[in-house]
């Protein structure tokens, strides 16, 4: 508030007639200069609406002439003198932005109760009104793949905290009954709204395999970005000293109320090949998927779909040699759910 | 009969006290036949005893957790004289502190009942014991400040009876109190629209609705994704979670009123809702509201009213003939309605119209004048108090309104709630300029942050229109401008100081708050001298409406009623991309001030007028 004061005043001396303008919105019957005013004022009001004569007068029954009514409005529009009762009530422009007094050296309740109870009081009204903590446990995939193999996939994340500052918790894996966990890694991240629509994440990341297992550092965040895109991202430093970074992003289609079409897109890079991991540099894999929800609640869907997966460069060399294929299509069943 | 009741139960307050008066309630209320019909039960004399619990409420037949006051809900009607002094003494049987704010009853700050700001609150299983002189008359409420109490049914009606014949006349009189109910905790509720603003919407626009030629057409859907905005965000709670009751009484159990046909029924509307706002018809019979805020205004006759949490207004209907009324209270975003009915006698009913088609939200609620964007030759200044569906017309009279009217007279010739309908993709920006929606220049006193997801780069006077949804529905219905206080208001002094306050929010992150900043990081209050003049102006910058209230106050709301007559309201709601000016006398004491939708204040839009000196005090 201290700030704006003197911009204020600055703003007032410099430009009054201009910040007269400014304000004329607020006024429902200010003149505008440069408004070509009628000569008669037989203005007819809004049938229904209650008989507003007199904008300018100081009572309500009094009687203004229209010339002098509207050369007061010009006056007015000018930044000229007028009387106070021609001007008490079309210019709050006129009215000065000055600084309110200095914040109050006591609370008042304090005159009538227990100070310390006030206190306790005050404290629980703070938090009540804008510093509570929230929380919430979140799967956007939890899915299974029929058929031969038995895989399966998770991703998803909890978090809890304020509004600026959370700590939040994310988890991402895939595995099959046949081949046991394939990838398996959980995050601990400090996360700060930076933005609107953005927060920032620090945190370290361990992976339960491949093995050997590895400890990430990681730099990360999450966005909404234009047309409702939920995209997120992370640099992850691993304790062996690679580099790897992952991109993915999502979008809700609402075909009706309750199926919702989510295309997701996932791309993972590495900086170096790892071959103990079987991760090589470059784009290491591509990912899209397609998955259609049924929103029993908003927090309770049931999904289908469909998702191809594609490693790529040195990666899909380390699989061909393991005898898989780097192209993957998977059919999958799941459930986006959350507490 | 109604007479009777109400000087028996005096009697009984008054010979033995409140024991006997809150015994009586809860055998009252267990009568389901007598209990949902006629007027809600009611206490009054110089001592009333008030008593808070936690117990099962049935709604439609269905139990929830609710908190009662005498063993009902809403609580007895607290009726009162002006210029009586009163005793209140509330009794607190929770496990929990509690409180009872007095809304819109100017009392002293240490007797306004909000624990944090004018006292400790009511701890668990203790009194506190309320006294105040009644300065005042009309209808208003009270309600629970602590948590989400008033969320779970802790709040009842206030009727005073004016020292002076009133200038109106009706036969019955009846509160209607209209509020919200959910069977989920309301915590959850609010840590679920923390975690996802739009979870209770089941109103999207979808890909269905576009092929079949409905809502918004694609390229205002490309634009209003573009800027991460949902034009039916309108309520953050909906009837997926809510019920919505009339006198505590669900659609399904029809609180009944009953009349003689040829009687005038004054019905006492209150909206308790803690966060829903509801659009009030009564379809066959036309309303004429005589007062707003539980202070009279000049008659005016309309079909239907928008009315946002925390504001009553009093009509009177004059059913002649001899058949059922519905009271339809209509969610805003039209996701369900609450129900009652007037009837010569019970067991009676009228047809329930339907849920009509849910609005969207415009351009103009983000702050954005598309008529003067368009028409790039005209100045726009004079289009921004023209705009308004021409509703504004109304207040440009003095101006000399017919040169305009002649040439905009379809704007002008359509009354309030009876515009033409808007041509669907009228609302594309197109090639227009782009705006700056968060242009931190607009607003420079904004702690901009996360919390701010818009400034309204044209916020505009939106008084003169009927509220969301209401511009088409093809009668008449009531705009703030239509309000002029019967009497001259007391204070006549022109203000001596102006204060813009800006509504901020962000929908994504469910962060509301005044200047950008939420109650709960905010340094310091608003600061006021003690009988100052004060102009205050609200700019809604957010997409959502705002009813905002100060406590221990009346202002004089700047609709372009004459001078001096602008309508006295404790709670008035700021459009969204609208702005709202009213006039204030400050009174001693810290005062709470803030949005009454009860999530949207623990989302942090809250803050404290803070009046000083106190008493003899220098400060």
């Amino acid at each position: 508030m201290k700030q704006i004061v003197p911009l204020a005043l600055l703003s007032l001396i410099s430009a009054a007639p201009a910040l007269a303008q400014m304000d004329h919105s607020s006024m429902p019957v200010m003149n505008m200069p440069g408004m070509t005013m009628p000569s008669g004022k037989a203005g007819k009001t809004n049938k229904a609406a209650p008989k507003k004569q007199e904008k300018d007068a100081s009572q309500p029954a009094m009687h203004r002439s229209p010339k002098r009514s509207s050369a007061a409005h010009r006056m007015d529009m000018h930044g000229m003198k007028m009387s106070p009762v021609a001007s008490a009530r079309h210019a709050d422009s006129k009215i000065p932005t000055t600084p309110p007094p200095p914040p109050p050296r006591y609370s008042a309740a304090d005159l009538y109760f227990d100070p310390i109870a006030m206190a306790a009081a005050r404290e629980e009204l703070r938090h009540e009104n804008g510093g509570s903590i929230a929380w919430r446990a979140f799967a956007n995939l939890l899915e299974y793949q029929p058929g031969s193999g038995g895989g399966y996939r998770w991703d998803g994340e909890a978090w809890i905290g304020g509004d600026i500052n959370r700590f939040v918790l994310k988890s991402q894996g895939e595995g099959s009954r046949l081949d046991g966990l394939e990838n398996a890694e959980i995050q601990a991240l400090y996360s700060r709204a930076i933005g609107v629509y953005t927060d920032l994440q620090f945190g370290v990341r361990y992976d339960f395999a491949p093995t050997p297992s590895r400890t990430y550092a990681t730099m990360g965040f999450e966005s909404l970005a234009p047309y409702w895109f939920e995209v997120t991202g992370a640099l992850f430093l691993s304790n062996k000293g690679e580099l790897m970074a992952r991109i993915e992003g999502t979008h809700d289609l609402y075909l009706t109320q309750r199926f919702v079409l989510q295309p997701r897109v996932e791309l993972n890079f590495a900086a170096q090949d790892s071959p103990d991991i079987k991760v090589g540099s470059g784009l290491s894999t591509a990912e899209i998927g397609l998955r259609l929800r049924y929103e029993i609640r908003r927090e309770f869907a049931p999904y289908i779909g469909v998702s191809y997966s594609q490693k790529a460069g040195a990666t899909a060399d380390y699989a061909k040699a393991e005898g898989k294929d780097p192209g993957q299509v998977r059919f999958v069943t799941g459930l986006r759910v959350w507490f | 009969m109604k007479v009777d009741r109400r000087q028996l139960l005096q009697h009984a307050v008054a010979l033995t006290g409140g024991g006997l008066a809150s015994s009586l309630m809860p055998a009252w209320a267990q009568s389901k036949t007598t209990l949902n019909r006629g007027d809600l039960p009611s206490v009054s004399g110089r001592e009333i005893d008030l008593t808070i619990d936690r117990a099962t409420w049935s709604i439609d037949g269905q139990p929830g957790s609710a908190i009662t006051l005498n063993g009902t809900l809403p609580g007895p009607i607290v009726r009162l004289k002006e210029g009586q002094r009163v005793t209140l003494r509330v009794h607190n049987r929770m496990d929990e502190s509690t409180s009872i704010h007095w809304h819109g009853m100017l009392v002293p700050f240490q007797m306004d009942g909000v624990p944090g700001v004018t006292f400790p609150g009511i701890p668990p299983h203790s009194t506190f014991v309320y006294e105040f002189l009644v300065k005042q008359s009309g209808t208003y409420w009270y309600h629970s400040h602590t948590g989400f109490q008033e969320q779970e049914g802790l709040y009842g009606p206030i009727v005073i009876d004016p020292k002076e014949r009133e200038p109106f006349a009706f036969d019955r009189d009846y509160v209607v109190m209209l509020s919200d109910f959910t069977f989920m905790s309301p915590k959850l509720v609010f840590n679920k629209l923390k975690q996802e603003g739009g979870v209770f919407n089941y109103q999207h626009q979808t890909l269905a609705g576009l092929l079949a030629g409905r809502d918004k057409t694609l390229q205002e859907r490309l634009e209003w994704a573009k800027m991460r905005m949902d034009p039916t965000d309108v309520s953050d709670v909906t009837g997926a979670i809510y019920k919505f009751l009339i006198n505590g009484h669900g659609p399904e159990d029809n609180w009944t009123g009953l009349f003689r046909p040829g009687e005038r029924v004054r019905l006492r509307f209150i909206n308790a809702g803690a966060q829903m706002v509801f659009n009030i018809r009564i379809p066959g019979l036309p309303m004429t509201v005589i007062s707003a805020d539980g202070q009279m205004v000049r008659p005016v006759v309309v079909d239907e009213f928008q009315i946002g949490n925390a504001e009553t207004y009093d009509v009177i209907v004059h059913p002649k003939h001899d058949r059922a009324y519905t009271i339809v209270s209509e969610a805003i975003d039209r996701s369900g309605l609450g129900r009652a009915t007037l009837a010569p006698r019970p067991g009676m009913t009228a047809p329930v119209p339907p849920l009509r088609e849910r609005p969207l939200s415009t351009m103009k609620d983000m702050g954005m004048d598309m008529s003067a964007m368009k028409m790039g030759g005209m100045d726009r200044m004079q289009m921004d108090s023209m705009s308004g569906d021409g509703t504004a017309m109304a207040g440009m009279s003095g101006m000399g309104g017919h040169s305009m009217k002649g040439m905009h007279g379809q704007m002008a010739s359509a009354p309030p709630g009876m515009a033409p309908p808007k041509p669907r993709g009228s609302d594309a920006m197109g090639d227009m300029p782009e705006m700056n929606m968060r242009d931190p220049k607009k607003a420079p006193q904004v702690k901009m942050g996360p919390g701010v997801q818009s400034i309204a780069p044209m916020p505009q006077d939106r008084t003169g229109e009927p509220g969301k949804g209401l511009e088409s529905v093809g009668h008449r219905v009531l705009v703030y401008k239509d309000l002029v206080a019967l009497k001259s208001n007391s204070d006549k002094r022109r203000p001596t100081r102006a204060l813009e306050i800006h509504l901020t929010g962000n929908m994504e992150r469910f962060m509301w708050g005044f200047d950008g900043q939420k109650f709960s990081e905010a340094t310091q209050p608003y600061t006021f001298r003690r009988g100052e003049r004060v102009r205050v102006t609200l700019v809604n910058d957010t997409m959502m409406l705002h009813p905002i209230h100060l406590h221990g106050h009346f202002f004089e709301v700047i609709n372009g009623a004459p001078p001096n007559f602008g309508p006295r309201k404790h709670t008035v709601n700021v459009q969204p991309g609208g702005k709202v000016s009213f006039d204030i006398t400050a009174e001693q004491g810290d005062w709470a001030f803030h949005c009454h939708m009860l999530y949207h204040m623990h989302g942090g839009m809250f803050q404290v007028f803070s009046v000083r000196p106190i008493g003899g005090d220098r400060a």
